[in-house]
């Protein structure tokens, strides 16, 4: 019976033989044929993990580290390891409430699974830290895990030394790249200057990870991995006693300060005002902080020693004086019989402050007395010098010393975003009267206004170039990179090259304008700044400028070098709607001068110190665009919300409320609003525009 | 005692006992693979009972130990008790209805003390040995219909049950006793209608339904064009033909969508999907509730990422493997239930191509050598019994290895004498040894 079926035998060992060779010949094509699976089996088991190296250091002229990295600790939490964890006591420790605590759970487990670690609390105190780890056996599935954080110890030099932070897009793009998601990047200042340097190279090391992106071991025991290279530290010039000062000095009005070394061109001091804390712009309060100093019209993250523009006034005459010697329009001996005005082009403008006969006898005589008149009639006869037949050939050699002394060009700092000032080209003039114009047009050149427009770096520079009788060496910080390569050297090479540019003016003139200098602070109109012992040559000044057509109290400017004989520090100070030269800006140069050339501050420069450091001092028109500012973005939120209520609360002064809606920080720095017609009383002393003490940012507990 | 054990040992055959060794230290070395943590001492562990490769292999021991009892049994034994076996079984499959434990989503298994018993697991031994008892009946014609419905209720009952238990996978087993009625006369045009029903409910996955009725309407009218002179002749054909196309066409309209919408499983529906790498329709999606990825935009089936670890597994395995302990995909986790179903990914990781065609080879040598066992029999309980191991075997081997290469639907059925699982290697090793012990006595038998 059974042989009657027996072909059937056959069949099935036919279909057990065909479905085989079908598993087979699919093995092959998997295994065999492609090699994509092999690449997915990789990427799905091995986590490349990038191992962040230590930032560079930033040292000062004395070897003080003044940016520094620390080690805080983020506490960490991995919700499916929290069985038997003491909760209450956690809570304590935090100081949260229980409902607080299952949030952040909770919030830990939508953003990253039970199984993987999440932040729980991010840069713990040191004292939560040590009551953590006193206690951390009660508390299973939370651990610590370090975090390099930026710190600055001094707390001073937020614009010069800036800022890192998380890259943006555009920065990834410029990068090619380079930089991902989640890196820091220096962000401004000397960070961004030499990212390259101080990042350092990162290390790559290959993890096993599991099924839940847990991290297992190290792939092939680390075969493949690559170490981290610690970013390489920069020594500079700066003085960091000097730089605390200046930013004493600066931090509550609005202005620069830039100090140089004149023989090396090396920065000693640069400060801005208003100025923040930079250990605000570390860690978790970042973006919150970088939110309010971003909303202030006064603008702290703005450098104004290299960003900000004033016309110099009276300290150009130096320079003027320089430019008509050399030109030999006229001599040393020179004078003017000025009354009080000047009326070389019949206007009687502009005015001199003094009038006495014999002010402006001689040269030395009109810079220490800083005639008006003077230097305003030598800039036109430097302009109308017969030997260039007409006065735009004459003020193409006019520009053309400025851009020698380092003004309306950019010097090349090594700061970012620097600005060039102003020094209009004859086109520009033609353009801006129709090409009708003489040396009376413009006349107010001579004395450092019209269009004439500066930094104080480059005010400090051109002062170098003073004191150096004729060179300078482009204003720089770093003084040395820690393991200089060749290509660091030959990046370097550009601040150590001596720029010998105005060195064949003669001695006779530069002696000339020195000593006029030096007269300024012993019988001129400096005497303010006169440091018994040290000669001290100084001009100051006290610019004219204009808030959109409307006439705003005087700039006080003041540059200085010292000593006469052997300069070794120049000093730019510039501050905004301050008034008088001498009276702001000189006596801060005279607190600076003492603190670097004697090392310790004399009693009247002490008390200078104490009554300048609290003055603050606003330009007038900064309260009522700080409240325009404010209110066009409660508008902007208001419409983007479509919710008015936060911009009638700011309307009435009530503080806004958070809305959870949004994630967007949008609160509102709250400004008075001046009266028109108090605009003048508030002028000065009365009003502080910067952050008010509710928001006042609470600096970040660095130990 | 001597001559007992020259009784034992004659007529043994030698090669289904390697073969059953090898594929069972094979299993062992490939769970090993699977769960053992770096750092753990090797032999300690092994002999621990805590781990799940110690585990296997004390089940390896008790399996052996009940083969041999198996070999001292009488081979009359088998035949006699065959039924016996069977009600016990299905005792202990209906059984399970009150008594089952809740173990992720089955309600097949019956727990005493810390073992999981699983009866429809193991009632494909009885089914076997009830099968064969039953075709080698002395006056049994297979070819009359109702011999053949009763052999199909023989087998197809515990099917019904399994599937009533949640268990599809394993009812689905069953359906290969079907090799061993085909081998013992059934009829081959049920095995052929079985196959084009299966290819129809596969077209009708992989095609637009509109698409897919034309062109059956297409193909009958070619039938009937091709015997038009037939039809002439004999006006019933035309019906026939008409009505098997009515039929498929209702198949694919209305049986299809049923079987979707109302008989499978979420999971399974997915599942199926996934191995013919379709999204699922949006008809059946609504009913099952299946969501759509609000990133993507695509449907979030689950049952796609076992699939593709397990392709990862095997493709990255290349020509010669990683190495034991070296997988990255089985050893951290990626393939999920690889210590049971997706065992083969480790042998396909660690041993490359070679190592798994070594494998397929020992499982087709191993089926080839039962199946020409099953012929040298002088009596037909042998035959069938040999038949219905070979079928049970090839249907497991087939289907885990299909899915684990995604070209069958994930169905959860052990890899044979290799999967972790002690009653899995229970029931395969006491199939195996019954047929060894019955074929050594093959001359004796002449029933």
């Amino acid at each position: 019976m059974s042989v009657f079926n027996q072909s059937r035998s056959y069949i099935i060992r036919l279909i057990f033989l065909s479905v085989f060779l079908l598993i087979l010949v699919r093995l092959a094509s998997l295994q065999l044929f492609t090699n994509d699976y092999e690449q997915l089996a990789f990427n799905n088991a091995v986590y490349p993990k990038i191992i962040y190296p230590e930032r560079g250091i930033i040292y000062d002229r004395n070897n003080k580290p003044i940016l520094n990295n620390i080690i805080l600790y983020d506490l960490m939490i991995t919700p499916s390891e929290l069985k038997g964890t003491d909760t209450l006591l956690m809570c304590t420790i935090l100081n949260i409430d229980t409902a607080q605590f299952r949030n952040r759970i909770v919030d830990a487990i939508i953003k990253n699974t039970r199984v993987r670690p999440s932040v729980f609390e991010a840069l713990v105190s040191p004292e939560i830290q040590a009551r953590f780890l006193e206690n951390s056996w009660r508390f299973p599935g939370f651990a610590l895990v370090e975090r390099p954080v930026r710190s600055y110890p001094y707390n001073v030099g937020a614009q010069v030394l800036g800022y890192i932070a998380e890259v943006s897009p555009s920065d990834i793009e410029r990068s090619h790249s380079f930089y991902r998601m989640g890196d820091y990047i220096g962000k401004n200042g000397l960070e961004k200057h030499y990212e390259d340097v101080l990042m350092g190279q990162r290390g790559v090391e290959y993890m096993i990870k599991d099924n839940k992106n847990r991290l297992v071991n190290n792939y092939k025991n680390g075969e493949f991995d690559t170490l981290a290279v610690a970013g390489r530290g920069l020594k500079t010039f700066i003085d960091i006693e000097l730089q605390e000062m200046a930013e004493a000095l600066i931090s509550n009005k609005v202005g620069g300060i830039v100090a140089i070394d004149p023989k090396t061109g090396g920065i000693l001091a640069m400060a801005s005002g208003p100025t923040f804390n930079p250990n605000d712009l570390t860690g978790p309060r970042f973006k919150r902080n970088f939110f309010i100093l971003d909303s202030l019209y006064s603008a702290p993250l703005l450098n104004r020693a290299i960003k900000g523009v004033y016309p110099p006034g009276s300290t150009f005459k130096p320079i003027g004086g320089l430019v008509a010697l050399d030109q030999g329009v006229i001599t040393p001996a020179f004078g003017y019989p000025c009354g009080g005005r000047y009326y070389g082009c019949g206007t009687g403008k502009p005015a001199c402050t003094h009038h006495n006969a014999g002010h402006a006898a001689n040269l030395r005589l009109a810079t220490a007395n800083s005639c008006n008149s003077y230097f305003t009639d030598i800039y036109r006869k430097t302009v109308d010098n017969p030997k260039y037949g007409n006065v735009k050939k004459g003020y193409e050699v006019w520009e053309d010393y400025m851009h020698k002394f380092g003004l309306g060009v950019k010097l090349g700092v090594d700061l970012p975003s620097e600005d060039r000032g102003n020094i209009s080209t004859v086109a520009r003039y033609d353009k801006y009267y129709n090409g009708q114009w003489n040396s009376c047009t413009n006349l107010t050149l001579g004395i450092g206004q019209d269009q004439m427009q500066t930094t104080p770096l480059q005010l400090a520079n051109a002062t170098c170039i003073i004191a150096n009788k004729g060179y300078f060496y482009t204003p720089h910080f770093v003084d040395s990179i820690e393991k200089e390569t060749i290509a660091d050297t030959v990046f370097m090479n550009r601040y150590r090259t001596k720029h010998e540019v105005l060195t064949h003016i003669s001695d006779t003139a530069y002696n000339a304008i020195i000593n006029g200098m030096n007269d300024v602070v012993t019988n001129g109109t400096a005497k303010i700044a006169n440091i018994p012992g040290i000669n001290v040559c100084a001009k100051t000044g006290t610019s004219e400028n204009y808030y959109r057509g409307i006439k705003q109290k005087d700039h006080s400017m003041f540059i200085c070098f010292a000593p006469k004989e052997n300069p070794k520090i120049a000093i730019a100070i510039v501050v905004e709607n301050a008034g008088y030269g001498a009276t702001w800006a000189g006596r801060m140069s005279r607190i600076l001068l003492e603190k670097y050339l004697k090392d310790s501050l004399s009693p009247t420069a002490q008390n200078y110190f104490n009554e300048i450091s609290k003055t603050k001092i606003t330009p007038g028109y900064y309260p009522r665009e700080q409240f325009k500012k404010d209110s066009s973005r409660a508008e902007y939120w208001a419409k983007i919300r479509k919710d008015s209520t936060n911009l009638k609360r700011y309307l009435k002064g009530a503080p806004s409320i958070k809305k959870d809606s949004s994630k967007a920080d949008s609160r509102l720095v709250h400004t008075e609003i001046p009266h028109q017609k108090d605009e003048k009383k508030l002028y000065r002393f009365q009003y502080c525009w910067a952050i008010n003490e509710k928001q006042k940012i609470k600096a970040t507990t660095i130990i | 005692m001597k001559k007992n054990e020259a009784v034992l040992s004659k007529g043994i055959d030698v090669t289904l006992i390697v073969i059953y060794l090898l594929l069972v230290m094979i299993g062992i070395t490939a769970i090993f693979g699977v769960t053992y943590n770096d750092g753990d001492p090797i032999i300690n562990s092994f002999l621990k009972f805590k781990t799940d490769y110690s585990k296997q292999f004390y089940f390896a021991g008790i399996s052996i130990i009940i083969g041999l009892f198996i070999l001292l049994t009488d081979s009359k034994f088998f035949p006699a008790t065959a039924n016996l076996f069977y009600a016990l079984g299905f005792l202990a499959l209906l059984l399970v209805f009150p008594l089952h434990s809740n173990v992720k989503g089955t309600e097949s298994i019956i727990r005493i003390g810390g073992t999981n018993i699983q009866p429809a697991d193991f009632m494909k031994l009885p089914v076997a040995l009830a099968l064969a008892k039953y075709l080698s009946l002395p006056d049994m014609k297979f070819s009359n219909l109702r011999s053949q419905l009763i052999a199909s209720a023989i087998t197809l009952t515990p099917a019904v049950i399994s599937i009533l238990q949640k268990e599809t996978g394993l009812a689905l087993v069953y359906f290969s006793f079907f090799l061993v009625m085909f081998r013992e006369g059934l009829p081959s045009i049920i095995l052929v209608i079985g196959f084009s029903t299966a290819s129809l409910v596969v077209a009708t996955l992989l095609l637009e339904k509109n698409l897919l009725a034309g062109i059956l309407l297409a193909i009958t009218l070619l039938v009937i064009l091709f015997y038009r002179k037939k039809i002439k002749r004999d006006k019933e054909l035309l019906i026939k033909i008409i009505f098997i196309g009515v039929v498929c066409i209702g198949i694919q309209r209305f049986a299809v969508p049923f079987l979707f919408q109302s008989v499978l499983g979420k999971h399974q529906v997915e599942r199926i999907f996934s191995t013919i790498g379709k999204d699922i329709p949006e008809e059946y999606a609504q009913k099952l509730d299946i969501k759509i990825d609000t990133k993507t935009g695509k449907q979030t089936n689950t049952a796609d990422y076992n699939v593709k670890q397990s392709k990862i597994a095997i493709g990255s395995g290349g020509l010669t493997g990683k190495g034991l302990l070296s997988g990255t995909q089985t050893r951290y986790g990626f393939v999920p239930e690889q210590r049971t179903d997706f065992i083969f990914d480790t042998i396909g990781e660690s041993y490359g191509f070679i190592g798994s065609t070594i494998l397929v080879g020992l499982y087709m040598f191993l089926l080839f050598r039962i199946i020409m066992i099953a012929e040298r029999q002088r009596s037909t309980f042998n035959r069938c019994y040999a038949y219905g191991v070979a079928s049970v075997l090839f249907f497991h081997i087939a289907i885990n290895l299909c899915m684990t290469i995604g070209l069958a639907p994930v169905i959860g059925i052990p890899l044979p004498f290799i999967s972790y699982g002690g009653t899995s290697l229970l029931t395969f090793s006491s199939l195996l040894f019954i047929l060894i012990r019955l074929d050594a006595d093959r001359n004796m038998m002449l029933r």
